[in-house]
């Protein structure tokens, strides 16, 4: 594998936002999730669980709702009244509806999907109808006396159920009179004088309405009769959030104590047709709120102020064990955050509302393998760059040279030109931006950064000659034939003659930026790409999917390299392909053309193509170097993969020159120091 | 072992060793013993057809049906092979289920038996079915479901669940057993729902699952419940299912309610592990057995309204075992830092004495304070006891407390505390018990080197008067570690033993009158000898040398090898009992020091171990002619072994032995004026003439009686549903009223009685009155003959001949 000096960054200081809400689409297996600095997030849980599309936040559109209707359309509602749409193909915001009801808590589609319903701040529930291009309102339900904190539409689409504080009331869809109040008892086993919100409500089909309420009962009530049937007390604090599967044989609640619950409706005796609700397994994979959960078919997803999206697959759902059996827990976005400019051993750090530079520390010492070396100058924060206006940077870069940062929100694009003097950076913004780059979706620059590239969220790829002190426009590369595809992930060859360009679905293309138009397009597959780079001297294109699947490819010959046809062949270890992290970024070592390196949030890997491919039967991880054992027993044991598991986890991870690497980690204990404290259990023996 | 259940208010049954005990829940008072099982009793149900009927298995292969009220039995159904556990089933009226073993020792199947209906008394049963293999075999590891439709065994980490409709077996793994290497999730008992299908088990980590839906290997689900942080020993439901009670070692009864984690309440402080938890059909008594040998009955709003409590047996025994002056009552360790007074007459514990007085917390790590020795002095108004606590090698914490009687509170009051008495552990504790001594003498020997002499002495000042113990003299020899102490009978000497040698001292001066050393290795045990004896002393070494040294010419009388373990003086004679231990079990040797030679010998009284023994004046002294008994005439020997079974040397007494029919008296309250009450009235008066009688040690020859005759009782107390038909009982009633002048023979001449075999005894001769009978777990000689039995009277047997077993253990 070699040995290489590793920078080990531990300054970035990057704390992810809660998640608020989840919601599941059935039809096309997506999950979009929202968080509260109002970032939306779009999960593909047939391809892997990568999250292939986000919308970034804005501080004034705190998301409260989020639900999708009429199959693939997602809506948001939050604090500030209105109702957003997305456009998932742009990845823009179509359009905002302010539904003057005051701050929207709660939002539900209508079985049918041409219905939206949400409950808003003043108590009144408004019924929205869903048009093919933006959504009209047509009623007001009948106004209630305080907020309407949950919603929920019976599966006929008859009836409405809504949790208002202490009560719950039940309205005639069609006319939108309240046809049924059923109270919540503010107390239970215990002395409690705050008011019961009812955060949550379901109604079944059989007319069964469940609630979930600040005073951590999930209750189930007869809506025809309007009476308590049962209620589990399944928590000191609050429940917050409640999810029904579609056959309505299970539900899920989360609470704030961090603990989800799964209900299951079985059968009283085997013999008998009489059904009951029980509690069955309760999961503690999170420290703070559940605030949100969803019932896919499959599994439990569950997002909280603990920042963790986690999916617990049902085992008794799941037909073979791969994959989908495994649990997982999603934490850091699966796009770069970091960005290095090799030449100056700076790292460029990208978070919500603010860059940070830095330039990393040096060392005289040398040591032995595994050595902690002290810092002869330790690493330096050069820069705070902090954008104006309430919204989320998307992306960010810097060039290699250290002297152009660039960086975009979804409404403007910012260029800064950097100058060193010694130890004093000067700063300067690029004014007069062209009309057409207001956002990007991506930026890279080219190796000698003498070029920008830029995608924007059109689907056109912008490509600027970077000028001392100005810039220059030279060619936009329009989309193919009227499709709407963004482009999300960009790679440029290290000579500059080639940019590779990703979007969500479709192949990769290559474009020849001397003749500045489109190369070749690399067949398209399955699963969306995670990772794209092109090698030096060979440009060779190599491309991670979310699969785990590595390609190569060689942009001259415009086919598939000979080692990319015999991994094919051969297929990867089993190990590698139940890796459920994504690979998120790819890189080369300069002087040695066999090796690829490339890393996702867990591991660090070195291929070194000049190897034999491992097969099912032999080892995948090789923790240990082969220090004392023979040359024969290495060399039989020794394939192409290296793998490292010391950093984790791993944000970023790049060779910086021949010997040294530079990673960033981001240990969860100190993002856990960083979030509120959670609620506080007495634990046996402490 | 202790099992028990209770049915509609009025009994609870209990399993100890043999025997069937039937407490009244109401007055905790022993009903009966239904005796008659050759092994340990395994398990015991009510008849589920019959509720006034109880049925119960054992070790010997035999499962029998008893009435309780009257405590006969009615049947006897052979197996054949040792039974582990017994279920009954309502619905399968003419089976009951059994726990077999197989071939392997580790392999238990479940199998059902086919109990043919025959009028005869005993049975054979061998149509055994199998229902479930590969389950535990204790009885808390199987449970009956949803009126018998389905059956859960646990093992390890597995619950097999068998339909009896549809014939399959569902078997669900633990999953975390697979892929945690220290998994503590085991299996430990199962309880079923009555109303629903759900399944409750508990584990060893302490949690309890509660499984649903498990008809189906895929889609079944169970959800957890944990409070305990021990293991759950025993779980059940109430009648009506809506809610679990759970026990463990936090000797804390949960209950929850609606199977719900948050909705629970708690019966704290029940003093000792819960072993077992029952139900009352009637659901308004939950009841709990505690490893130290105790059963709490509990009503249903979770108020212990009864307490049953046997000998503590939950500890190991520090102190030995001795004799309280006043009450005569067997005191040694009970519960933690306590003290326990056990009246060995009513196998009831009389009072329990908080000696360390802490509060006990239960924690596997924690090092408690330990009550490591004991003695009562003048005659019961005195009680030393010494407590320690080791946390490490040189932190010892040492307390010695004494306690003096007060005869107002009848209880012992804490007089004086001395911390840290010695430097090192205390090895010996003995109080001058000479009658004639006029200030009372406590010496104390110990791992430092020296032994201690404490006087009573004035403590008073101007608030009060009192009396108060310290120090007077401090011994030592050569820094020798002193190991024994003992005083002689008259209180004139005492003797220290250091390590291998002996010393004399003169109790008046404190001189060092002699020593003796046989360099035979460490003494371990010292005593004077008594009345005639006591000029001789006897030392036991820890190399299996006895010793018996003459005072008068301070020489050595005579020495044996012999790896004696308990060596007990006789206070009422010249006796002396040695217990040693050898490859085969234990042996027992009576002797007197005067005489090499022993008075009697039993070889092999049980096969572990004995730890201390103690010989317990009788009330009323015994008259045994023969030879070999004659050391039981005054004094009774118990000895404990390792595994904490008590046990004695008892005469035979067949009125404890045998025929349920003698043992109903108590049961008729009033009778019916029949020509029969004449009879039984008569019966009554002699009853309780024979009890003053036994009040005044009178000893009286018993007039024959027709109801002593048994065909007669039998025909008066079997209730009528279980006679035989009247044809059959005539010809036998006429019979016996015939031979009734041939009992009354044998009542005049009572030795001829029991021919017990008896192994190793060389004379058993038939004019023995009584025969020994060591009663042993393991003891498979008891093939009396019942008939034969019930032919003999039984009046000669309220001399209180106890016989007391606790072979309990054996199952545990």
């Amino acid at each position: 594998m070699g040995e290489f000096n590793v920078h080990r960054v531990r300054f970035f200081n990057y704390v992810p936002s809660g998640i608020r809400c989840v919601a599941y689409n059935n039809q096309s297996n997506r999950l979009a999730v929202s968080r509260t600095d109002g970032t939306v997030e779009i999960y593909n849980l047939s391809a892997n669980y990568f999250q292939e599309k986000f919308f970034p936040g804005h501080e004034s559109r705190a998301t409260e709702a989020l639900c999708w209707a009429k199959g693939q359309r997602l809506f948001s509602a939050g604090l500030n009244g209105e109702i957003i749409e997305y456009d998932l193909q742009e990845l823009t915001i179509k359009y905002a509806v302010d539904a003057f009801g005051g701050p929207i808590w709660s939002m539900a589609a209508s079985p049918s999907g041409s219905q939206l319903l949400v409950g808003c701040e003043d108590g009144s529930v408004k019924l929205f109808q869903i048009t093919p291009d933006r959504i009209q309102f047509e009623r007001n339900f009948d106004r209630q006396k305080s907020r309407i904190l949950s919603l929920s539409w019976h599966p006929a689409g008859t009836h409405v159920a809504a949790g208002s504080i202490d009560y719950i009331s039940v309205f005639d869809a069609k006319s939108g009179s309240a046809v049924g109040k059923m109270l919540v008892d503010r107390q239970y086993m215990g002395v409690s004088r705050r008011k019961c919100i009812v955060w949550g409500v379901a109604f079944l089909s059989d007319g069964t309405v469940i609630s979930a309420d600040s005073a951590g009962k999930v209750q189930i009530w007869d809506s025809a009769t309007r009476t308590l049937v049962k209620s589990h007390l399944v928590s000191n604090a609050d429940v917050q959030s409640i999810a029904v599967s579609d056959q309505e044989d299970s539900f899920v609640v989360g609470t704030a104590e961090g603990t989800v619950f799964h209900f299951q409706l079985v059968p009283v005796t085997s013999s008998s047709s009489e059904k009951q609700w029980v509690r069955t397994k309760p999961f503690q994979h999170h420290t703070h709120d559940v605030r949100t959960v969803a019932h896919s078919p499959t599994a439990l997803i569950s997002g909280g102020t603990d920042t963790h999206l986690v999916i617990r697959p049902l085992m008794e759902k799941v037909e073979v064990k791969n994959y989908d059996a495994a649990l997982r827990k999603i934490t850091f976005p699966h796009r770069r955050l970091v960005s290095c400019a090799k030449k100056k051993q700076l790292l460029l750090f990208q978070f919500a509302h603010h860059l940070e530079l830095w330039r990393l520390g040096s060392t005289v010492a040398t040591g032995k393998n595994g050595d902690t070396l002290p810092l002869s100058k330790n690493a330096d924060h050069l820069l705070h760059l902090k954008t104006k206006g309430p919204e989320n940077i998307i992306c960010s870069s810097i060039s290699s040279c250290g002297g152009w940062i660039a960086c975009s929100t979804a409404s403007r694009f910012f260029l800064y030109r950097l100058n060193y003097e010694h130890d004093n950076i000067s700063l300067q913004r690029v004014s007069k931006m062209p009309v057409f780059l207001r956002s990007a979706l991506q930026i890279l620059f080219s190796e000698d950064s003498t070029k920008l590239f830029v995608a924007s969220n059109q689907g056109s790829l912008h490509v600027i000659r970077l000028l001392e002190g100005g810039f220059k426009h030279l060619h936009t590369f329009q989309p193919q034939s009227g499709t709407v595809q963004s482009m999300c992930l960009l790679a440029v060859s290290p000579d500059g003659n080639w940019l590779a360009a990703s979007g969500s679905s479709a192949g990769v293309h290559v474009y020849n930026v001397k003749q500045l138009k489109l190369h070749c397009t690399v067949p398209a597959y399955d699963f969306p790409v995670t990772a794209l780079a092109i090698a030096p001297n060979t440009n060779n294109l190599v491309i991670a999917h979310s699969d785990q699947q590595v390609f190569e490819y060689s942009i001259p010959d415009k086919q598939y390299t000979e080692w990319s046809r015999a991994v094919q062949k051969q297929g990867f270890h089993h190990l590698w392909l139940q890796r459920d992290t994504p690979i998120t970024h790819i890189s080369f070592h300069p002087k040695r053309p066999m090796h690829i390196l490339l890393h996702d949030t867990y591991m660090f890997c070195l291929i070194d193509k000049s190897l034999p491919l491992p097969n099912d039967k032999t080892l995948l991880y090789n923790p240990l170097p082969p220090t004392n054992e023979s040359d024969v027993i290495r060399r039989r044991t020794a394939h192409a993969f290296k793998i490292s598991k010391k950093y984790k986890p791993l944000l970023f991870m790049d060779l910086l020159d021949e010997k040294t690497l530079v990673a960033v980690e981001r240990p969860l204990d100190d993002i856990v120091a960083q979030l509120p404290p959670p609620i506080k259990k007495k634990k046996f023996g402490t | 072992m202790r099992k028990h259940h209770v049915r509609h208010v009025q009994y609870i049954f209990c399993v100890s060793g043999d025997f069937i005990k039937v407490y009244s829940t109401a007055t905790e008072e022993c009903v009966h013993i239904l005796q008659g099982h050759r092994n340990l009793v395994t398990g015991i149900q009510l008849n589920p057809n019959n509720h006034l009927q109880l049925y119960s298995c054992s070790f010997d292969g035999t499962i029998k049906l008893w009435d309780y009220i009257d405590g006969i039995l009615i049947k006897t159904f052979r197996v054949g092979c040792e039974l582990h556990a017994l279920f009954t089933l309502s619905c399968a009226e003419d089976s009951v289920f059994v726990t077999i073993n197989k071939e392997k020792p580790d392999v238990f199947q479940l199998a059902s038996v086919k109990l043919p209906k025959s009028s005869s008394q005993e049975i054979e049963a061998k149509e055994l079915s199998f229902v479930l293999d590969y389950v535990n075999q204790s009885p808390k590891c199987i449970a009956f479901g949803n009126e018998g439709e389905y059956v859960a065994a646990v093992r390890d980490f597995y619950l097999s669940v068998y339909f009896f409709k549809k014939k399959t077996t569902t078997r669900f793994t633990l999953s975390s057993s697979r892929n945690k290497k220290h998994a503590r999730n085991n299996f430990t008992c199962v309880a079923c729902h009555p109303k629903e299908d759900c399944i409750a088990t508990g584990h060893k980590d302490g949690k309890i699952r509660l499984w649903r839906n498990f008809d189906d290997e895929k889609k079944y689900t169970y959800t957890c419940l944990h409070w305990h942080h021990d293991l759950v020993m025993d779980l059940a439901f109430s009648v009506t299912g809506s809610s679990l009670l759970s026990g463990g070692r936090e000797s804390v009864l949960v209950e929850w309610r609606e199977a719900a984690e948050k909705n629970k309440e708690f019966l704290p402080r029940l003093g000792a592990t819960i072993e077992h938890i029952s139900v009352s059909p009637a659901g308004d008594l939950f009841c709990t057995s505690h490893s130290d040998n105790k059963i709490t009955i509990i009503h249903r709003n979770l108020e212990a309204s009864a307490v049953i409590q046997g000998l503590v047996k939950d500890r190991s025994i520090f102190t030995g075992l001795m004799i309280d002056p006043r009450t005569k009552a067997l005191v040694l360790n009970g519960k933690p830092g306590h003290l326990q007074f056990y009246s060995l007459q009513n196998d009831k514990q009389l009072y329990n004495l908080d000696i360390i007085q802490q509060e006990y917390i239960n924690d596997s790590g924690l090092i408690q304070i330990e009550l490591t020795k004991a003695a009562f002095g003048c005659s019961g108004s005195w009680l030393a006891t010494v407590e320690q606590r080791q946390e490490k090698e040189t932190e010892l914490e040492l307390q010695m407390k004494l306690w003096m009687y007060n005869k107002k509170t009848q209880g012992f009051v804490l007089n004086t505390k001395v911390n840290m008495p010695h430097e090192d552990h205390i090895t010996a504790l003995c109080f001058c018990n000479a009658e004639k001594s006029e200030n009372s003498t406590l010496v104390t020997a110990s791992k430092d080197g020296h032994f201690k002499v404490w006087i009573l002495t004035d403590d008073s000042d101007i608030y009060k008067k009192a009396v108060g113990w310290t120090c007077d003299f401090v011994g030592s020899y050569h820094k020798y570690q002193a190991t024994h102490c003992c005083f002689s009978e008259d209180g004139s000497l005492l003797a220290v033993s250091f390590e291998e040698i002996v010393t004399i001292w003169d109790s008046e001066t404190w001189e060092l009158k002699c020593t003796f050393c046989q360099r035979a290795g460490k003494i371990r045990h010292l005593c004077f000898g008594r009345l005639t004896c006591s000029k001789y002393l006897l030392g036991v070494s820890e190399n299996g040398i006895l010793c018996c040294w003459n005072l008068l010419s301070c020489a050595l009388e005579w020495s044996t090898k012999l790896n004696v373990r308990v060596m007990e003086p006789d206070p009422n004679s010249e006796n002396i009992a040695a217990v040693a231990q050898s490859s085969m079990g234990s042996d027992l040797f009576v002797f007197k020091p005067s005489e090499p030679r022993p008075l009697y010998i039993q070889k092999n009284i049980c096969r572990e171990e004995v730890l201390w023994g103690v010989f317990v004046p009788r009330d009323v002294p015994e008259s045994f002619t023969s030879e070999a008994y004659q050391w039981l005439n005054r004094s009774q020997f118990y000895f404990l072994t390792k595994s904490q079974s008590l046990l004695t040397f008892s005469t035979q007494s067949p009125e404890e032995k045998l025929t349920p029919t003698s043992k109903q008296l108590l049961a008729e309250e009033s009778l019916p004026t029949t020509p029969f009450y004449f009879l039984l009235g008569k019966h009554r008066q002699q009853q309780q003439n024979d009890k003053l009688n036994e009040a005044l040690e009178n000893e009286l020859v018993q007039l024959p009686l027709t109801e002593n005759i048994p065909a007669i009782s039998e025909l008066l107390r079997t209730p009528a549903h279980v006679l035989p038909s009247a044809s059959f009982l005539c010809s036998l009633f006429v019979n016996s009223l015939l031979l009734s002048q041939e009992t009354k023979g044998a009542e005049e001449n009572p030795d001829d009685v029991n021919m017990e075999e008896e192994k190793e005894s060389d004379d058993s001769d038939e004019e023995s009155n009584f025969t020994e009978k060591i009663q042993d777990i393991n003891n498979t000689d008891l093939e009396e003959d019942v008939i034969h039995q019930l032919s003999k009277s039984e009046e000669k047997e309220l001399k209180k001949f106890r016989k007391v077993d606790y072979s309990w253990i054996a199952a545990l």
